[in-house]
């Protein structure tokens, strides 16, 4: 098939951006997205141009390196799907796809479609941890969870941390990210300890990135390829108001 | 500016070589005196220690994010050692350790089948048919016990029993249960739990974390491995870092192959050019073709898809039993279908060990029986065990899977089996360390998938995830004190010693050589068919001519590569056909190593297989009277022959046996 690609072309952090058009010739249909761009890549190459950069790495919807917004949506508007999963069977022969970077305060374009993320690991170094030096965990199953718990923490523990939920956010918010990492832990025994002085470092280290507040209106949720739900922002909000009545006792 | 250089090495005919004993005592296995069992602990016990204040003073890198290099580097810094982590990816948690799905072995026994530290030893020193030292493995075994208990404690999601107990399951080449999982996820919940460990670290200050940083090479000084030379992959800037200590955790070589179940970023170049500065490359030519992965779909195609191999605990192999057999799965009766692991292979049927089922695969289609539009795939079939088992926990268990299958294939394996072929998926070759898991050159360490040290010939399922956490967690933090104790007093070099300067300058000017060239082949084009000619000469099966005819190819594409290559833009920002172009370059010097080991290796073993040497019915044929060595290979510098190094194996606890899974 022949699709007509608008793409967001940017020299680096500081240069103004632009969008600009390439045809995608002779794209098969069993071709993922990533591969699409790929044989885009290659002609322009040929042609003396520079290729689009984006990221990717796994290309299986597993390290959340890819990232770009496609027609409005991040990763695509495929349910459950980051956009290296997806596939160009999905698209039409003709169709005209607007492909841009993740857009939001937080995360400043590098190049093209490459932005920089890195205010998600300071979210999680400021407390999406358990405290365990190594060597020093006693046996594995002298500690039982609920299969009913641990399945809820796999649920939140599967976050790829690739961003999209901000990206879809108006607000830029990386709340459920952040609701994601509180909430696998704290459904945890082993995350009780740190629990509430976790909830209050995160959020603040969140804040002070420059993600937006969360108002509850769940692009987030609909854009999530790892499906998460946004009952973990609830999760998180009675958490953060235990933990802040708790803080305001001198009890964290 | 130093140009890069041509080994125009003609076939050989047998290579020099030098075994251990001659080789200035070069390699030493360094294995403990004494039985096995108790020996790491003896070790630990005996091992010198260094003061926590001390500690400080080190400065120890960590090349590698992943389950090896982000354990380590967690670790390290919690013992007090300043450490500077890198990685290539954006973020740690991006390390290839996140894309394995299956599982992780450990004995634990927890399902109370038998399993013991010295049946998993067992069964990973014969999984590796028998060519792994059985003093690593054999600590290996020991610590994976560790492992679970440290990565539950840090909050990982492993599967669970309603009792609340930790669930197993069974993996290829084993008879018991140890197999540690977290959905169709492993990996993942892994990394992220070493990941969480880093992080708290990078906060505390004990970790610099280099993210976009790739390793250009490595400095060595008065024989000593002292720094490395990076990239910034978002600025393009250069950089020196120096250290006490070096530790490589840079993964595998599979993409040497071009299409394999690797990321895309996962590269040679840091244990090639650590090689290249004179740290010796063990087994290159022992790499895994794992059986079950979505056949290859068009030339468009960027990578090769795992289906995890727990599949195969409900699903059946199968291709049909006549030659060209065109119908549809569902039309081929029962009787004319040929259920060939079970066939072969009775005892362990389904089950069979990796590298014997990707071949049975192989046979198959080489008779014309294969299916999908190329012939290049078998079945795998859940029809038995929908039947049996009902569909919904089918679903619970490999949901994932079928949904990751469905994507990528457009088919529903619920309803029609899978198309199933073999890709290559690991490497168990890599860079040759001791016991201290320190290669030839002093100071430089080896973690994880980069080292040669566990696995043989073969690797086992659910046992690398177990080595990267052993090496990273529980062994590599006490066995380099060893190295840091000897270094003492010694002043670490400044990032203007003359060596620092020099490999500075050489990494700049191969970057400004690739630009400058400006010819027509996109460092695509050279990957895409190096990685056909690997397949074909050096893949699930080789023979000394095509391993001759690769010998001479290899250096005529390399020799092209550095006359036609096109890489736009410059060096002085993000520029991924630079970064690729400077990964291809390396794998163009690397594969014609592998092929130099897997020709002077003429016998069969594991992955590594020679059609000269086969059974009648097809099996790999052992050369234990001549092979029983590893293969350490040392870079002789431009336009000359790698040198052969030897390490004896010695078996002591296991007896060498034809490895039989009939
Ligand atoms: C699809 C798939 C599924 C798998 N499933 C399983 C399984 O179920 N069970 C199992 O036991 N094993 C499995 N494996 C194998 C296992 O995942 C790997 O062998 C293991 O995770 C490797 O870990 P590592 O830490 O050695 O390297 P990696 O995780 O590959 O990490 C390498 C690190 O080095 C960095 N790096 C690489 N090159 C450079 C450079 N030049 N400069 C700077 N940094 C660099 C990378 O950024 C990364 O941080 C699977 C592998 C694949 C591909
Ligand atoms: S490239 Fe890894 S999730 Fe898309």
């Amino acid at each position: 098939m022949n699709l007509t690609l608008k793409v967001w072309r940017q020299k680096d952090s500081k240069s103004p951006g632009r969008i600009e058009t390439y045809a995608a010739k002779n794209i098969p249909e069993s071709a993922s997205f990533l591969e699409m761009l790929d044989i885009v890549n290659e002609d322009i190459m040929h042609a003396g141009g520079e290729p689009i950069m984006f990221e990717s790495d796994c290309r299986e919807g597993i390290c959340g390196t890819c990232s770009m917004v496609i027609n409005g949506y991040a990763h695509g508007g495929q349910r459950g799907t980051t956009v290296c999963q997806l596939h160009m069977r999905h698209f039409k022969d003709g169709d005209e796809l607007t492909i841009e970077p993740w857009r939001a305060a937080a995360f400043p374009v590098v190049r093209d479609l490459v932005v920089n993320r890195s205010g998600l690991d300071r979210i999680i170094q400021s407390g999406g941890y358990v405290s365990v030096r190594t060597g020093s965990a006693v046996d594995g199953n002298a500690l039982p969870v609920p299969k009913k718990n641990s399945d809820l923490a796999m649920d939140a523990a599967q976050c790829i941390g690739c961003g999209a939920c901000v990206a879809a956010c108006k607000n830029g918010s990386a709340m459920l990210f952040l609701s994601a990492k509180v909430g696998h832990l704290g459904l945890l025994p082993q995350g009780q300890p740190e629990r509430h002085r976790r909830v209050l470092n995160m959020v603040r280290q969140h804040d002070q990135e420059g993600f937006g507040n969360c108002t509850n209106q769940y692009e987030c949720e609909a854009v999530c390829p790892k499906e998460i739900s946004s009952t973990f922002i609830t999760r998180l909000n009675r958490d953060y108001a235990v933990a802040s009545a708790r803080e305001l006792l001198g009890a964290v | 500016m130093s140009t890069p250089d041509f080994r125009n090495v003609s076939p050989l005919a047998a290579p020099p070589t030098r075994d251990a004993a001659t080789a200035n005592g070069a390699l030493d296995g360094k294995t403990p005196q004494g039985p096995l069992a108790g020996a790491w602990d003896r070790y630990r016990a005996e091992v010198q220690l260094i003061n926590p204040a001390n500690k400080r003073k080190y400065q120890v890198i960590v090349v590698g994010s992943g389950l090896a290099g982000g354990a380590a580097a967690a670790t390290l810094s919690e013992l007090g050692y300043q450490v500077s982590c890198f990685c290539y990816q954006d973020s740690p948690r991006r390390a290839h350790s996140i894309a394995a799905q299956g599982g992780i072995n450990a004995a634990k026994n927890y399902q109370n089948d038998g399993d013991s530290i010295f049946r998993l030893f067992y069964d990973t020193i014969k999984g590796g048919d028998f060519r792994s030292r059985e003093a690593n493995v054999y600590r290996l075994a020991q610590v994976s016990r560790d492992i679970i208990d440290q990565c539950v404690a840090q909050g990982v999601p492993f599967a669970r029993e309603y009792g609340g107990q930790l669930a197993n399951r069974s993996f290829g080449g084993a008879q018991v249960s140890r197999t540690f999982y977290a959905r169709g996820q492993t990996g993942q919940q892994l990394l992220l739990g070493a990941y969480s460990a880093l992080s708290k670290q990078i906060a505390t200050g004990g970790v610099k974390m280099f993210s976009h940083c790739e390793m250009q090479d490595l400095i060595v000084i008065d024989g000593h491995a002292k720094g490395i030379v990076t990239r910034d992959l978002f600025t393009g800037e250069i950089q020196t870092h120096m250290a006490h200590a070096v530790v490589l955790a840079t993964g595998g070589y599979g993409n040497v192959f071009y299409l394999s179940t690797n990321a895309r970023g996962c590269n040679v170049t840091a244990t090639w050019r650590a090689h290249r500065r004179g740290a010796f490359f063990a087994n290159p030519c022992y790499t895994q073709i794992h059986p079950t992965c979505i056949p290859v779909g068009g030339d468009y195609q960027s990578k090769l898809t795992l289906m995890s191999e727990s599949l195969r605990n409900d699903g059946r192999v199968w291709a049909p039993a006549k030659k060209g057999d065109k119908r549809a799965p569902q039309d081929i009766p029962e009787s004319e279908r040929d259920y060939y692991l079970e066939r072969k292979y009775p005892s362990y049927g389904n089950l069979a060990p990796r590298d014997i089922s990707s071949r049975a695969a192989k046979e198959a289609c080489d008779d014309g029986r294969g299916v999908g539009d190329h012939g290049l795939g078998v079945y795998l079939d859940f029809a038995d065990s929908i039947k049996r088992l009902g569909e919904p926990l089918i679903r619970e268990r490999y949901g994932n899977l079928f949904d990751m299958y469905e994507k990528i294939t457009g088919e529903n394996a619920y309803q029609r089996p899978m198309r199933i072929f073999p890709a290559v998926h690991y490497t168990m070759g890599g860079l040759w360390v001791d016991y201290n898991l320190m290669s030839n050159l002093p100071g430089l360490h080896v973690i994880g998938e980069a080292n040669f040290s566990d696995h043989g010939a073969n690797r086992l399922g659910a046992s690398a995830l177990m080595q990267g956490l052993a090496d990273g967690y529980f062994v590599l933090p006490y066995t380099i004190g060893v190295y840091l104790a000897s270094e003492g007093g010694k002043k670490l070099p400044k990032a203007d010693h003359p060596e620092a300067a020099a490999v500075r300058e050489a990494s700049t000017g191969r970057l400004q050589k690739m630009l400058a060239i400006n010819g027509k082949r996109t460092p695509g084009e050279f990957h895409r068919e190096l990685g056909l000619l690997m397949w074909d000469k050096c893949g699930m099966a080789r023979n000394r001519d095509g391993l001759q005819h690769a010998l001479q190819r290899i250096p005529q594409l390399r020799e092209e590569f550095w006359q036609n290559l096109r890489v736009p833009g410059e060096a002085g920002n993000l520029n991924h056909a630079l970064d690729h172009a400077n990964r291809v370059s390396d794998y163009l010097e690397f594969a014609e190593t592998m092929c130099f080991d897997a020709l002077h290796r003429e016998e069969s073993c594991g992955g590594h297989f020679r059609e000269e040497y086969q059974t009648e019915d097809g099996e790999a044929m052992r050369d234990d009277d001549n092979y029983a060595y590893v293969a350490a290979w040392e870079h002789k510098g431009a336009d000359a022959q790698p040198y052969l190094h030897k390490e004896p194996l010695e078996f002591k606890e296991v007896h060498l046996a034809v490895r039989s899974y009939k």
